[in-house]
């Protein structure tokens, strides 16, 4: 019956270009048969493999209870409830846009400004990939992406739109940079095997490495792309994650530096407020390019994923202010911080390196010391013994299509502090195993004399300052989330 | 310049004549106080008539649209809530909405329901899961234009027509859709399914069971599918009441076949709960692999956790659900008869429907000749000397000139009283002004079935139509 109702479907909805059926969906699996509660499952699988944003709600969810006006359906914003329920226009309501373009300027520090005009809306960073891919490229062509990249954009960027992603191979021996030869070797090689490349995605910051993009690696790949006529689209989703120097550059910033030598038609941007805020929930996605006919284009593709006005009224008041604004970002970068700090500093000194990042939402650690053997085979193995044994998830290099074993993404903005504590104590404690180390002086020095840790979790108010509130560390343990079957 | 080919051509549709009179209204759009002479809006199928109901909703519940529940707030998990499967309690309600709509003749299954960013999106995505670029689609004429953009654009799937005439009002038949088939055939296309609107737009009509069970035969003997748009199932005002193409599956008894797996929903509370700008569209079909795919695809267009929420939470008040439709249907009826009586006054008829925002309205006497160049020059008076923005027949694909289609439910009485007499007067003075339209002024009905079977011997074929179209 299978085979028979496969001849009735596109070869969309029958080929693995969803890519959920990979392997890297077991961690996943092993998380979702059972996940950790500090109560009711302590021995359960920690969610390390999530980038997602939890550690500055407690302020958004202040300012929401001190402006009801901005949830538009309540007493006090609902005579403006049919206006907004009614717009459908996909140039998206005025105030929504000036204030994204706003939020966009202050995180880069005002050192760009923003067309509102140009702002264009997306069903999420998701949408708004595909998107710009089925307005650049027609299908058969391709993508130049740098690796390590983040592995929905196999599905975001070709399921449906039929294009191909050719890698653009970056390594740990000059830590991931990406550099003009990395770029020569790989458009070469799509030349060679008559590849059409269209364009260059670059995700600055990156997921996975955590870090920001510097300036020479940001104006090599401009130049280049520049030289070759293909498009350049900055994957800019991270960039309010920003916790430590060197801080991050825009493309923005480059394109008002060097106008001149940039061909504007070719400049795109991809945000969204998912990581930054919080708020994967909500669909918020935004595409920004230089080139008008793109913007039109994006725009008209754009009633496929349009924002919820009801959102979009409550993110135009909300980035509006720009008081909170700047208290936000100031807060949340200085929370990133603290937990990178704790998870990588930690971990450094009982000989767990990470690649030094200073964005992002998680850590990109290298474990090649532990790897029976360096191949991807190894890595499979001990992502499997982390999985199941230490009971942590997280996300092998493989997946993001890393080109040498060992590395792993480990997120560290998705849990609260007492889950995070018991995390790094696994983690502390599968080190000191596979290394033979001495534990007692080894759990001593990783956290340090003022305190005695056992294997069991404890509050430790004491220990961390941040105000916000503990939480369910993920989302999965929501009570929103009923059983599927 | 260096964008994909989808990017530069035309199919966006964007340059129809639909989309150009939405764009004369804007730059002048009548306001009763600072624009008394302004365009009223005509061509949007909003539904504008109930918000009161839905406003003293929101008043009496004010923690489903501010985070909260019970008084305590969830905005954290909300904002947090990205499964593609879906707020459970939001499917659920919306299930339970879908079949309190059918009279409870059909349940839902809410694990086969699948969110989308509204039903453009929806659409998209089947026909994505469905077909290959090239593959076709039928779809029975006059029909919404936006299916042009939604259905081929990215896709690259075609629409071939199912030519509909006012001589049966514009009912499907079987040669109609045999002609389709084999057009598609000796076009060397392969058809992957059927289209319908029902109620449709614009016609504002209910498929009749016959032509329901005219499709499923159709569908099966052929084995392909057949999706059908119900957005504005909430919109029937008069009977007969709504039949959904599901409650025929279940009285012919098709339980564990092959074409109830080929059978396919769109639904969107766009029309029948008047909230266009969330962006609620759903798919639901008894296909698991379908349902599996636009569960992954709904990834390019989910639904904002915080208005699943707030609509779970309303819809789930099923007293009030149920008393909002009702109701609803009342205004809508009452609408209705405002503009055919409207109408009727100007001299002009509608196709006799029950359902849907607006009416289906025959000018055809008023054209000075039996061509859409006629229609256009209609249109452009109608639209600039009259002031109202009014939809082409054509812009809807129509096999015949002369057809508009003109909301009711986007705006107060006063405003469609108006418009009426705008109307009216426009029409008296065509009758007076020149004494070659003395001959309209004794048109008849049959007049015009006579012209109608001349044009018919003479018609252009179809596929010169379709190249006018894409124009």
């Amino acid at each position: 019956m299978l085979k028979h109702q496969q001849q009735f479907l596109s070869k969309i909805a029958t080929n693995e270009g969803h890519g959920e059926n990979s392997a890297f969906f077991d961690g996943w699996k092993a998380y979702d048969m059972n996940p950790y509660h500090p109560s009711k499952n302590p021995n359960g699988v920690i969610q390390m493999g999530l980038a997602e944003n939890q550690l500055s709600f407690d302020l958004i969810q202040e300012w929401v209870k001190n402006n009801p006006r901005a949830s538009v359906c309540t007493a006090d914003g609902s005579d403006e409830f049919k206006d907004i329920a009614i717009f459908q226009d996909y140039h998206g309501l005025p105030e929504f846009r000036n204030a994204v373009a706003r939020f966009m300027e202050k995180v880069r520090g005002n050192r760009v400004r923003f067309d509102a005009d140009r702002i264009v809306m997306s069903g999420g960073a998701t949408g708004a990939q595909e998107t710009l891919a089925f307005c650049l490229a027609d299908p058969g062509d391709a993508f130049l992406v740098p690796t390590p990249y983040y592995p929905g954009n196999d599905r975001d960027l070709t399921w449906r739109t039929r294009i191909r992603l050719v890698p653009v191979v970056c390594e740990s021996s000059n830590n991931f940079k990406i550099t003009r030869t990395a770029l020569e070797t790989a458009y070469q090689k799509a030349q060679e095997s008559n590849i059409k490349i269209k364009g260059l995605l670059l995700n600055n910051p990156s997921n996975p490495l955590g870090t920001a993009l510097d300036r020479e690696s940001l104006t090599d790949s401009l130049h280049f792309t520049m030289e070759k006529k293909i498009h350049l689209i900055c994957d800019e989703i991270y960039s309010a994650t920003v916790f430590r120097q060197p801080g991050f550059i825009s493309i923005a910033e480059i394109v008002q530096e060097d106008t001149a030598s940039c061909n504007l038609d070719l400049i795109h941007i991809v945000y969204s407020l998912s990581k930054d805020l919080g708020f994967p929930g909500f669909r918020v996605g935004i595409i920004y390019s230089y080139n008008d006919m793109v913007t039109d284009c994006a725009r008209k593709m754009s009633s496929f994923g349009l924002v919820s006005t009801q959102t979009q009224h409550l993110i135009g008041s909300m980035l509006s202010d720009d008081a909170f604004v700047g208290r936000f970002l100031k807060e949340s970068s200085k929370r990133l911080g603290t937990r990178h700090g704790l998870l990588c500093g930690k971990l450094a000194k009982v000989g767990i390196t990470s690649l030094k990042g200073n964005s992002g939402l998680f850590c990109w650690m290298d474990l090649r010391r532990l790897l029976k053997a360096q191949t991807f085979e190894a890595e499979m193995e001990l992502w499997s013994v982390i999985i199941n044994e230490v009971k942590i998830n997280v996300s092998p290099g493989a997946s993001f299509h890393c080109s040498e074993p060992g590395w792993f993404r480990v997120c560290f903005a998705n849990m609260d502090d007492e889950t995070m504590i018991v995390a790094m104590n696994r983690i502390l404690e599968f080190v000191i195993q596979s290394k033979g180390m001495e534990a007692k002086n080894t759990r001593k020095q990783f956290w340090g004399s003022k305190l005695e840790i056992s294997l069991s979790s404890r509050r430790l108010d004491a220990f961390f300052m941040s105000p916000h509130r503990m939480s369910p560390h993920s989302p999965m343990a929501s009570p929103l989330v009923r059983a599927r079957t | 310049m260096n964008l994909s080919s989808k990017a530069t051509c035309a199919s966006h549709g964007q340059d129809s004549s639909y989309f150009l009179g939405w764009q004369e209204y804007e730059k002048n759009p009548y306001d009763e106080v600072r624009n008394p002479d302004g365009i009223i809006q005509m061509g949007l199928a909003e539904n504008q008539l109930s918000f009161d109901l839905l406003e003293s909703w929101l008043a009496e519940n004010p923690d489903a649209a501010s985070f909260r529940r019970n008084g305590e707030s969830i905005f954290r998990e909300l904002a947090l809530f990205q499964d593609y499967h879906g707020l459970p309690a939001f499917k659920n309600a919306l299930a339970k909405f879908m079949a309190e709509i059918r009279g409870n003749k059909v349940s839902f299954d809410p694990r086969n329901l699948v969110l989308t960013a509204g039903s453009t999106s929806a659409n998209e995505a089947l026909v994505f899961c469905l077909a290959e670029p090239g593959d076709a689609f039928l779809l029975p004429t006059p029909y919404y234009p936006g299916f042009d953009r939604d259905l081929k654009w990215r896709t690259g799937v075609e629409i071939v027509p199912i030519q509909c005439t006012s001589s049966n009002g514009f009912r499907i038949t079987k040669p109609a859709l045999e002609e389709a088939y084999d057009t598609a055939r000796n076009r060397n296309i392969r058809v992957k399914g059927i289209l319908v609107t029902n109620p449709s737009n614009p016609l504002g009509i209910t498929l009749s069971d016959k032509e329901l069970n005219l499709l499923i035969n159709f569908v099966e003997s052929k084995e392909i599918h057949l999706i059908s748009d119900e957005i504005y199932s909430g919109t029937v005002f008069n009977s007969p009441r709504f039949t959904s193409v599901m409650e025929i599956l279940l009285d012919r008894n098709y339980v564990d076949t092959e074409v109830r797996n080929r059978v396919h929903i769109v639904y969107s509370l766009s029309k029948d709960l008047g909230l266009p700008g969330f962006r609620v569209g759903a798919i639901y079909s008894n296909n698991p692999m379908v349902v599996a795919t636009a569960t992954k695809m709904s990834s390019f267009g989910l639904v904002s956790s915080q208005t699943q929420y707030l609509l779970s939470a309303m819809l789930s008040d099923e007293k009030f659900a149920k008393n909002y439709v009702v109701e609803n249907q009342k205004r809508l009826k009452n609408r209705h008869m405002m503009l055919v009586q409207g109408m009727e006054d100007a001299g002009i008829s509608c196709l006799e429907s029950n359902a849907g925002l607006f009416s289906w309205v025959d000018m055809r006497h008023l054209l000075e000749s039996d061509t859409f160049e006629a229609e256009m020059e209609l249109w452009k008076k109608i639209v600039y000397d009259v002031g109202l923005n009014i939809s082409p027949g054509s812009s809807c694909h129509c096999l015949e000139p002369g057809w508009f289609r003109v909301c009711f439910a986007n705006m107060s009485e006063e405003t469609l009283n108006l418009a009426m007499q705008r109307l009216k007067s426009f029409v008296d003075s065509i009758y007076q002004s020149n004494d070659s339209y003395g001959f309209f002024h004794n048109f008849s009905v049959k007049d015009s079935r006579r012209r109608l079977l001349k044009k018919w011997v003479f018609r252009l074929s179809s596929s010169d139509r379709g190249l006018e179209r894409d124009r």
